[in-house]
């Protein structure tokens, strides 16, 4: 039966064409009211755009060989044991859990690379949809030193559940830890909130171990996390899939729910080795913490499962039961793809980033019907600010297109401003080598503006989202509301470079201080080994500034393949949305 | 005097309610159909132009009611009644109390009905217009049925005297098959016909059915419209029908034509009537005489042109027959299929169900003669025929090979019929040869479901693996308008297991960036690509061929067609029951029905092959025996109890070695 959705009459005979007429003189009224489309001026028969795409594919080739060396976990071996104790691998089950063919976002796949920890770092955290909910879900990978923690996955987990916590999902974990792993040196710590990052080299010579930022004092925050997600009404479900001793122990014990697995779960504060040492006592695992103890005697286990797939089933049936009612408003506009194809996005940017690219290219990519109503584009054009909407979200959009000037500042302000006031998250897409510098710019009050446009990022309370295709340096990577400005979600390109300044710059500005001093000092300045300390650095800094080092440390949420930019997004939007999407009511005061 | 039938009430349901409501439609006549309290969505209720509820479930309680019949005709103000045929078609008091009421009766006189409807009484009175018949004797009650048995010789045949439809007969091969045999039969004549004569007849294993259309009307005018061969059977009911048979030369059709004619000028025949023969060689016997109009009459139509629903209700009328014997001939050759739904791998046991799809196949040329259409109901209560298929072509090979594609594309979905067994048959190259004889079946055993190689198979399954991923995307309420199963790191495909009579297919599949989907089962890695999805037809590019399905599910069962044929599988669930024990011992119900009788209480000691209890549905019974020797445990039903398909009516725990 066709009903006409004007009217909701039932379309019969001639009186239906009469409605469908105006449903057609409906649908031109929208389309008059929408916004335009982007005309894309990229040549993709361009010399330039083959080079970039072929180094881009040539990049993404390496990359996709890290994912499957994370995707391996432990190694072969360690599998296979698993496997021959009847048991899935971390992957397994988290596909288990997931919706059948809802889409799964893991943050972070490739921390650690290139570390001392298997690229991955143990850990798996990402979102995905169980029982039509969004879920914050980690898993330990028991092949991974038997699910322990270190400093990487610590610092993985922690960003899990401020995902859950900022965005309000339902934390899963799928524990199985041995705890903190006694080899290594890191504790069970991702550190506060907003950690210091970096740890520096002690010169202290009178103790042989070397002094880190982090402490054992500071650790457990973890649990503390956990429990706040509870107190914020935000529920949180443990499914132990083998031993959690120790630490590990209160990942259950801090949890909402948690169901345990017969003849696989092992939860206990001392292990039985620990057992003997602390008391003597022979004790048996099963007897000290096995699943059929905890849920019929001590009440730690609120589920007991069969095996693996009874507990993830469980584990589905606990998140449908919670009835999860999202708090931002539903995707308002049409979400058909852009006109143009996200394939192109391989080419646009030169891995040689003084190479300058529209950011209208990457928009129209990226935004619905690649439609984009641009905002003051004739004021600070080195910034281009607008509106469009990623599968039916609205959102504000911030692009670099060259330096920060004053007036780009200003724009950004007053935007970042406008965008609270009608509750509209903001998108920044760096491409920023830093605020202007220089005398005239420095009269034309180039640090009091930027400082305005930093204190407008930082208090705007919308959610803000950061992908970064090329340079985020200095202040543009904060003033582009970088990683530390409590972005939501954070984006990298294979071509992305993050660091306080450009390395020829930073080198540039080490071999003038140095000419100086060695002029202050009257000694002669050595150009050949200031030559030799310039290459070092530049490539030092380069290297440091790449994004695969970048990922590695879990400064971002991915290093993502350009085309899956629009995907990225949307998953995220739809995760804020869980959330209250409010702009701010205030702002820090603005200097004039 | 014609006598103008203005409102024509139809005591029948299903395919010929409908059939009979068309000619009807077309000479200009309103009709009234009456229903059970299950059919009231059919089709046959919503085309009629109007409709009478018979409020009861059981044929006993509506069709076979007369009070209840006649009262809605009076309600109705009809002025004629049509049988179509079973039912009250060749009831002759029902009859007599329709014309007593003052309306037409569509059929023979009640005293033609009376003098046919009892088997025993009619051979005597064919043997005396000189039509050859078998010899047979009544078995009366308390008479020595083995001693009886011995004057007809095995193997026979006990068959109720007021029977039809293969009900109340059964073969006897031997003595020590017959007094289990009489019992049954007359049980079963009781039930269906309230009348439990049975009589003993020699049986022919290998003869053919054949027989003739006949028509008389009030005028003094009998002709007959040639023959049918009906000879393709199981469980004594016809499955296939044909006309011309490819046994009958135009002389012995002459011979037998004219032994029909006969046989209804005896008694003053008026409508239409079929008279059945035995035919070997050139020898014919008669077997009896059905005053109604038949449910294979549509190959008569076929193949000379008549409408004969419309002849019967002519004669009805008053009107003379619209034809004589010199004004019809045979064109080509038609045969008729008919679809039911039973099981032929268990015997043929009826199954019921509803039906997820029914669509005709639009391949070539053919006639439906339905009573369902998708969403109907085949209960229990009924005879559950889907549909007749009937093709008409110009030669005999043509109409089987045509038939069989024809039935071979039907969309039928939902639950098992003979189908694919039609399908077998009419390939076969006896059947093709025109080697047609009662005993087919059991001579030939055509395969009785159509097996699918593994390529078919698999094909099968991922057309449901695609249409799942599909649905599961539509239904989704969060991130809708990503790619099926998105991914930006490396996961596990997502993995599915069919289950496909004891075979299984364990499937993989992972979306690709253009849209694909990447396969993997056995040792295939396949590029999938849905070229087309619109509710259940689904186009399918499997690496570079496309195909298409069309796909209807319900619970975990999946109901695929595609080019290969029919195929159903369930599917395995994601999180198996983890509790889910076997129950051992048990006997479940075989086919939808009734207990009619129990034989054993808890505690008993049954021994391999003892009779536990009987069922009866679709007025069949059939034995529940133990499978192996025990003691009752557990007996879930008493007498009278309705089952449904696969209930659990009885456990036995077995005998263990140590004597339990």
């Amino acid at each position: 039966m066709l009903f006409c959705v004007l009217c909701l009459k039932i379309i019969s005979g001639g009186l239906g064409v009469e409605h469908c007429l105006k449903i057609q003189l409906v649908r031109k009224d929208s389309e008059e009211n929408r916004m335009q489309v982007i005309k894309s001026k990229l040549n993709v028969r361009s010399d330039e755009y083959r080079s970039n795409r072929e180094e881009m594919l040539n990049e993404l080739d390496f990359i996709a060989t890290l994912h499957s060396e994370a995707a391996q976990g432990g190694g072969k071996e360690a599998m296979e044991r698993l496997r021959s104790r009847n048991k899935l691998p971390l992957r397994q089950r988290i596909a288990l859990v997931l919706d059948r063919d809802s889409p799964f976002f893991e943050v972070s796949p490739l921390a650690a690379y290139n570390s001392h920890v298997k690229t991955g770092s143990g850990f798996i955290v990402g979102i995905g949809v169980i029982a039509d909910t969004e879920c914050v879900i980690l898993g330990h990978d028991p092949s991974v030193r038997a699910g322990a923690f270190n400093a990487w996955n610590s610092k993985k987990l922690m960003r899990g559940i401020e995902i859950a916590r900022t965005n309000r999902l339902p934390y899963v974990q799928f524990v199985e830890s041995a705890g903190a792993d006694l080899r290594g040196r890191s504790g069970s710590d991702g550190g506060s909130r907003r950690a210091a990052s970096g740890e520096s080299e002690s010169p202290e010579k009178r103790i042989k171990t070397p002094a880190a930022t982090s402490h054992f004092a500071e650790s457990g925050r973890l649990f503390y996390e956990i429990t706040e997600l509870s107190q914020m009404r935000i529920p949180s479900v443990s499914v132990v899939f083998g031993a959690s001793a120790a630490g590990g122990a209160y990942q259950p014990g801090m949890s909402d729910y948690n169901i345990f697995i017969k003849k696989q779960s092992k939860v206990f504060l001392g292990s039985p080795p620990l057992v003997k040492m602390a008391t003597g006592e022979d004790a048996n695992a099963e007897d000290l913490g096995g699943a059929e103890m905890h849920t019929q005697v001590s009440g730690l286990g609120d589920y007991l499962a069969e095996d693996e797939h009874d507990g993830i089933r469980m584990c589905r049936e606990v998140i449908a039961h919670l009835n999860w009612r999202k708090w931002g408003p539903g995707p308002s506009l049409p979400s058909d793809p852009p006109v143009y194809d996200a394939e192109e996005l391989l080419g646009i940017v030169n891995r040689d980033l003084t190479k300058p690219f529209d950011m209208r290219e990457v928009i129209a990519r990226i935004v619905d019907g690649s439609r984009f109503e641009e905002f003051k584009p004739r004021y600070g054009s080195t910034l281009v600010t607008g509106w469009a909407s990623i599968d039916g979200y609205p959102i504000g959009i911030i692009g670099n297109n060259g330096p920060l000037m004053s007036e780009a500042a200003e724009k950004a302000t007053q935007f970042i401003q406008l965008c609270n006031q009608i509750d509209t998250p903001l998108l920044f897409l760096h491409n920023i080598t830093g605020y202007i510098v220089g005398t005239d710019f420095e009269r034309g009050g180039i640090t009091k503006n930027g400082s305005k446009m930093i204190n407008a990022v930082a208090n705007s309370t919308v959610p803000h989202f950061s992908v970064i295709p090329a340079a985020s340096y200095g202040a543009g990577n904060y003033g582009m509301s970088g990683r530390a400005y409590g972005t939501r979600f954070t984006f990298i390109w294979p071509t992305a470079k993050i660091a306080v300044m450009g390395p020829k710059q930073q080198a540039g500005v080490m071999t003038i201080v140095g000419r100086q001093s060695a002029e202050r000092r009257g000694e002669v300045f050595d150009e050949e080994a200031d030559k030799k300390r310039v290459a070092a650095v530049e490539s030092t800094l380069e290297e440091a500034s790449l994004a695969l080092l970048a990922t590695s440390a879990i400064s971002d949420d991915g290093l993502i393949d350009p085309r899956d930019t629009r995907s990225h997004l949307s998953i995220s939007l739809s995760a804020v949305h869980n959330n209250k999407v409010e702009g701010a009511k205030g702002f820090g005061v603005w200097r004039m | 005097m014609v006598n103008h039938i203005k409102r024509l009430l139809i005591v029948n349901r299903g395919e010929i309610a409908r059939r009979i409501m068309r000619s009807a439609h077309n000479m200009g006549i309103s009709t009234v159909a009456v229903y059970a309290d299950g059919d009231i969505a059919e089709p046959f209720v919503k085309e009629a132009d109007q409709a009478v509820s018979l409020e009861g479930s059981s044929s006993l309680d509506t069709y076979l009611n007369h009070d209840k019949v006649l009262a809605a005709a009076k309600r109705t103000a009809a002025d004629a009644i049509h049988p179509g045929y079973g039912f009250l078609s060749e009831n002759k008091t029902f009859a007599a109390a329709v014309i007593e009421a003052g309306m037409i009766w569509v059929g023979p006189s009640p005293n033609a009905i009376s003098q046919m409807g009892d088997k025993l009484s009619s051979k005597k009175l064919m043997t005396e217009a000189g039509v050859p018949t078998l010899p047979s004797i009544e078995v009366v009650r308390g008479s020595n049925a083995a001693k009886l048995a011995m004057e007809i010789g095995y193997p026979l045949l006990v068959k109720a005297s007021a029977g039809g439809g293969g009900k109340g007969m059964r073969v006897v091969l031997n003595e020590t098959e017959l007094l289990d045999a009489v019992e049954s039969a007359r049980r079963e004549a009781d039930a269906s016909f309230g009348d439990d004569t049975i009589f003993l007849e020699r049986w022919l294993a290998s003869s053919r059915h054949v027989e003739i259309q006949v028509f008389g009307d009030n005028h003094g005018r009998v002709v007959h419209c040639f023959e049918r061969e009906c000879s393709i059977q199981r469980r004594h009911q016809k499955i296939i029908e044909e006309a011309p048979s490819p046994a009958v030369t135009a002389e012995l059709r002459q011979r037998m034509g004219n032994a029909a004619v006969a046989a209804a000028k005896a008694i003053d025949y008026t409508s239409a009537g079929t008279v059945e023969f035995l035919l070997d060689g050139e020898d014919f016997w008669f077997l009896e005489m059905n005053t109604r109009l038949q449910v294979e009459h549509p190959v008569t139509e076929e193949i000379t042109g008549l409408d004969l629903v419309r002849e019967q209700l002519r004669i009805a009328q008053g009107e003379k027959l619209s034809f004589d014997q010199s004004d019809i001939s045979i064109d080509g050759h038609a045969i008729e299929a008919r679809v039911y739904g039973e099981d032929p791998g268990r015997d043929f046991l009826p199954t019921s169900g509803r039906l997820l799809l029914f669509e005709r196949s639009n391949v070539a040329n053919a006639r439906y003669d339905t009573g369902v259409e998708t969403g109907s109901t085949i209960g229990i209560d009924f005879d559950p025929m889907l549909a007749k298929v009937i093709v008409h072509a110009p030669t005999r090979e043509e109409a089987a090979l045509r038939l069989a594609r024809v039935l071979e594309t039907t969309r039928i979905k939902g639950l098992t019929t003979n189908r694919d067994f039609l399908v077998s048959v009419l390939r076969t190259q006896a059947f093709l040869d025109g080697d047609t004889t009662t005993d087919f079946i059991e001579r030939f055993d055509p395969p009785r479901n159509w097996s699918p190689s593994r390529i078919d198979l698999i094909e099968a399954c991922i057309a449901a693996a695609m249409v799942a991923q599909g649905d599961r995307r539509a239904k989704a309420k969060v991130l809708t308008n990503l790619p099926s199963g998105w991914r930006n790191s490396e996961m596990p495909p997502e993995v599915v297991e069919y289950l496909f009579e004891g075979e299984k297919v364990f499937l993989q599949y992972q979306s690709q960036r253009d849209g694909s989907f990447d396969v993997v089962v056995d040792d295939f890695e396949l590029s999938v690509v849905i070229k087309h999805r619109v509710g259940k037809e689904i186009s399918l590019e499997i690496q570079g061929r496309l195909v298409p399905f069309t796909v209807v599910t319900e619970s975990d069962r999946w109901f695929i067609h595609g080019p290969m044929g029919h195929l159903e599988f369930s599917e395995a669930p994601r999180f198996p029951d983890p509790d889910s024990s076997d129950l051992g011992g048990g006997l479940s119900a075989p086919m939808p029905g009734t207990v009619v009788a129990t034989y054993v209480s808890k505690g008993d000691s049954v021994t391999e092959g003892q009779i536990l209890m009987i069922l009866e549905g679709m007025k069949m019974e059939h034995r529940i025996e133990a499978p192996y020797s025990g003691s009752i445990e557990e007996i879930y039903v008493c007498e009278g109890d309705q089952v449904s398909n696969d209930e659990m009516l009885v456990v036995i725990s077995k005998l263990t070695e140590s004597g339990n």
